[in-house]
């Protein structure tokens, strides 16, 4: 489902050999000497409108990178950019990449306008003893914007928005009296209300059920429809994966070792962890036998990790070369079909 | 010889069950009926809330304080010269399965080479004697039990593997050890030979012999499943319930384990029943599948017969609110609403709310459970067929 609508596609957000470094406490007065690389060189964009998905297991390192693209922590090293319009006044002829890191005052408020990020758990992310009301208008009141009769149209015409209605009914509810689903749209709600260009969506629906779900999922694919928003999608669920995004990029302690369009990854993967991964997806349908690949052991955490592929390990086509050089860099195969790996 | 015909473990008849409650009874189980045979994998599927883990505790008698029993059967299958087995049947109502007919009485009495029963045939009550070694299934209503005879159904009859029981392996005894302590409160076995089972039993399972006197901090989270598998074997039982078993980890994980447990069921021709929120799960294991849906069973059938042409709207729902890594890129359809609070469910179909199928009984009548094709049964008004 790319956005074929669009013309030509734009780079909205440019991410350049991002790493993240975690210490890991050795002792009580020890320094930290070792390090888990929660987020190690990646790079990638991200295009007007498009969906772009972070997949992988549990400690890849998605979630670091997705708050690193909101800037709710600070890489070890590395750039974001982001287009964004410097001037408020002027079109988006006066839009430029910014360095996210460089940003202070007036322009780092404007970028928290434009990038929002909702989270994983819709029980935790909303303040329990604000209302509705309080909980979507917030960012309004920050940014110091209409007044509260603006606010109160703005919040209700959201709440229309992602399917609470009638508005009034929820406005004044606090979030213990909704359901998990309608906490979800709550928080999509928040997130939308500043007009962001740019939405970070953690694990977004992996605490709903199914039948609201689908709901949410495709909630949020109208909103892109509709404005054009872009998406960083992250999920550890490649069928939802394959339902939400545009392209994908597969994470493996750390790194990105497949990146490319969403089917072609998912039907024609070419690293061995992202085979091994796509065949242990189970089908929704009887009669369909899968063949999976073994691949040894299991995933630890990358402390301190002995420069080479990160997959070394576990791989199950691993060389000599493999053995002896740096991690592979992502190559591209054609089509915008990149991998890190010597042997494809 | 082994007989070719199946032969069912477990028979559930109206099973009815609520908690109760402040605010007033959450109608949690409501008239569930379902049967499992032998060898057979059952799965369980349903939304989060809708009853799954209540059927299973209420089957197993595991509820807690505030549950009230409501009615219902379970009768419980083995071998009708399982001697502990028939004794424990005597004065209770049983089913008995003899030449392919069912028999239902109360068992009289019970001596080396007979079982008496009480049965009504053909509308009349009259005493029949049986040859132990004719009942090739004597079946006993697990409901008709005492605490203290339920005890030994427990692990050995039916074991559960709790939804979460991962995160539940005391953090301060070796892994081990707590299959072992488990294993010797069911049945008198010296340490040595507990040790030796449990080795073998890791073996089965996937683990390292090693690992038995590791601390559970020293697992990862798919090792500490596989323990837990490991312990629900333990007393080798003739159904496992596995509720959720694979829901907290990795896809690649998951993978393995169910394909072990699979193994180890087709070795062992041992009855499971999966219990789980997903379907494509639930379609990888199950040879049978039952719908929950707000405290009921809305449909059970065979898993093909299930997901290729379902007769209930929520079951069509459920399935085509999934998506998959597979096939043709469809929009999802969402359904309307959410579901029900139990604790005031819709009359009549509780589904009807959110039905698009939905006509003027439904509101008022609950739908019988009927088998509207060859063995799949379904609760609705307006089948899909
Ligand atoms: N604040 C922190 N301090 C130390 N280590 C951290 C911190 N946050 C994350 N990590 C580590 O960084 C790695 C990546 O974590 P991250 O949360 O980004 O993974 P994830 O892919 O989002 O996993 P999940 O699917 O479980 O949410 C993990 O090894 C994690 O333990
Ligand atoms: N001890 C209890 N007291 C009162 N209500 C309960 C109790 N245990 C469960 N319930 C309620 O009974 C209903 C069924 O719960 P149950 O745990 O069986 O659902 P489930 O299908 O296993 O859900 P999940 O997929 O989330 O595990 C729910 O509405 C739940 O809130
Ligand atoms: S680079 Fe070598 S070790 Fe790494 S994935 Fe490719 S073949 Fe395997
Ligand atoms: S009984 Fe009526 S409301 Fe219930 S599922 Fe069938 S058609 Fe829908
Ligand atoms: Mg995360
Ligand atoms: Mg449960």
């Amino acid at each position: 489902m790319a956005l074929q609508t669009q013309t030509k596609t734009e780079t909205l957000v440019r991410v350049e050999n991002l790493r993240m470094l975690y210490p890991v406490a050795t002792g009580v007065f020890a320094r930290a000497r070792s390090f888990i690389h929660a987020v190690d060189d990646v790079s990638f964009e991200i295009n007007r409108g498009e969906i772009f998905g972070l997949i992988g297991e549990s400690g890849c390192g998605k979630t670091t990178t997705g708050k690193l693209l909101v800037r709710l922590i600070d890489p070890t090293s590395g750039h974001i950019y982001l287009r964004i319009t410097q001037d408020p006044s002027t079109d988006s002829q006066g839009e430029q990449f910014v360095d996210i890191a460089t940003l202070e005052g007036r322009a780092l408020k404007e970028f928290r306008r434009n990038a929002q990020m909702i989270f994983q758990d819709p029980y935790e992310s909303l303040n329990p003893r604000m209302t509705i009301f309080d909980i979507v208008s917030e960012p309004l009141s920050i940014h110091g914007i209409g007044s509260v009769y603006e606010r109160e149209e703005r919040v209700a015409e959201l709440l229309s928005l992602v399917g609470l209605t009638p508005p009034e009914s929820f406005l004044f509810r606090y979030p213990h009296e909704l359901s998990g689903g309608q906490r979800q749209r709550v928080a999509i709600a928040r997130a939308m209300i500043l007009n962001p260009s740019f939405i970070v969506a953690d694990e977004p629906t992996s605490m709903l059920d199914v039948s609201i779900r689908t709901g949410v999922m495709n909630l949020m694919l109208d909103l892109r429809e509709e404005f054009g928003i872009s998406y960083l999608y992250i999920t550890h669920d490649l069928a939802v994966a394959r339902y939400m995004c545009d392209r994908i990029a597969v994470m493996y302690l750390g790194k990105i070792v497949e990146l490319g369009p969403t089917e072609e990854v998912i039907q024609n993967p070419l690293h061995p962890y992202t085979r091994a991964l796509i065949s242990a997806v189970p089908i929704p349908d009887p009669t369909v036998e899968r063949q999976p690949i073994e691949i040894k052991g299991g995933v630890s955490k990358p402390i301190d990790p002995p420069p080479r592929c990160r997959f070394y390990e576990r791989c199950p086509i691993a060389t000599e070369r493999c053995a002896q050089s740096d991690h592979p860099p992502l190559e591209d195969k054609g089509h915008g079909h990149f991998v890190a790996c010597y042997e494809i | 010889m082994a007989p070719l015909t199946t032969y069912p473990v477990l028979q559930v008849e109206n099973l009815t069950m609520h908690y109760t409650t402040r605010k007033g009874a959450v109608k949690a189980v409501e008239d569930v009926s379902f049967s499992l045979d032998k060898g057979e994998a059952l799965g369980l599927v349903g939304e989060s809330g809708c009853g799954k883990t209540s059927v299973a505790l209420t089957l197993l008698r595991l509820l807690p304080e505030n549950a009230q029993f409501l009615g219902g059967h379970v009768y419980f299958f083995r071998d009708g010269s399982d001697e502990a087995h028939a004794r424990r049947a005597v004065g209770k109502p049983v089913k008995i399965l003899l030449d392919g007919q069912e028999h239902q009485g109360r068992l009289v009495e019970v001596d080396r080479s007979q079982l008496v029963l009480d049965a009504r045939l053909n509308g009349r009550t009259q005493q029949i004697k049986l040859g132990r070694d004719d009942i090739a299934r004597l079946g006993v209503d697990l409901t008709a039990l005492s605490d203290e005879e339920m005890r030994p159904i427990r692990w050995k009859g039916i074991s559960m593997i709790f939804q979460a029981a991962m995160n539940s392996l005391n953090p301060v005894y070796k892994v081990g050890d707590q299959i072992i302590e488990a294993m010797q409160t069911h049945m008198p076995i010296p340490i040595p030979e507990a040790r030796e089972r449990v080795a073998q039993l890791f073996q089965l399972v996937g683990l390292d012999r090693q690992l038995m006197d590791r601390y559970p901090h020293e697992y990862s989270g798919g090792m500490k499943q596989r323990a837990v598998i490991a312990m629900a074997l333990a007393c080798d039982p003739d159904i496992i319930i596995a509720d959720e078993p694979t829901t907290a980890l990795d896809v690649i994980v998951q993978d393995k384990i169910l394909r072990e447990m699979r193994q180890i069921q087709k070795k062992l021709n041992m009855s499971m029943i999966y219990i789980s929120h997903d379907i494509a799960v639930i379609a990888e294991v199950a040879d049978k599948v039952g719908v929950m849906y707000a405290g009921g069973l809305v449909e059970f059938g065979p898993s093909e017969a299930i997901f290729k042409s379902p007769i209930h709207p929520y079951t069509k729902a459920l399935m085509s609110a999934f998506p998959s890594i597979k096939g043709e890129k469809v929009k999802l359809a969402a359904l309307p609403g959410e579901p029900p609070d139990l604790i005031k469910p819709p009359s009549g179909c509780r589904f009807h709310p959110r039905c698009p199928y939905a006509t003027e009984i439904c509101e008022r009548e609950v739908p019988k459970f009927i088998e509207h094709k060859p063995k799949q049964y379904a609760a609705c008004w307006n089948p899909l067929m």
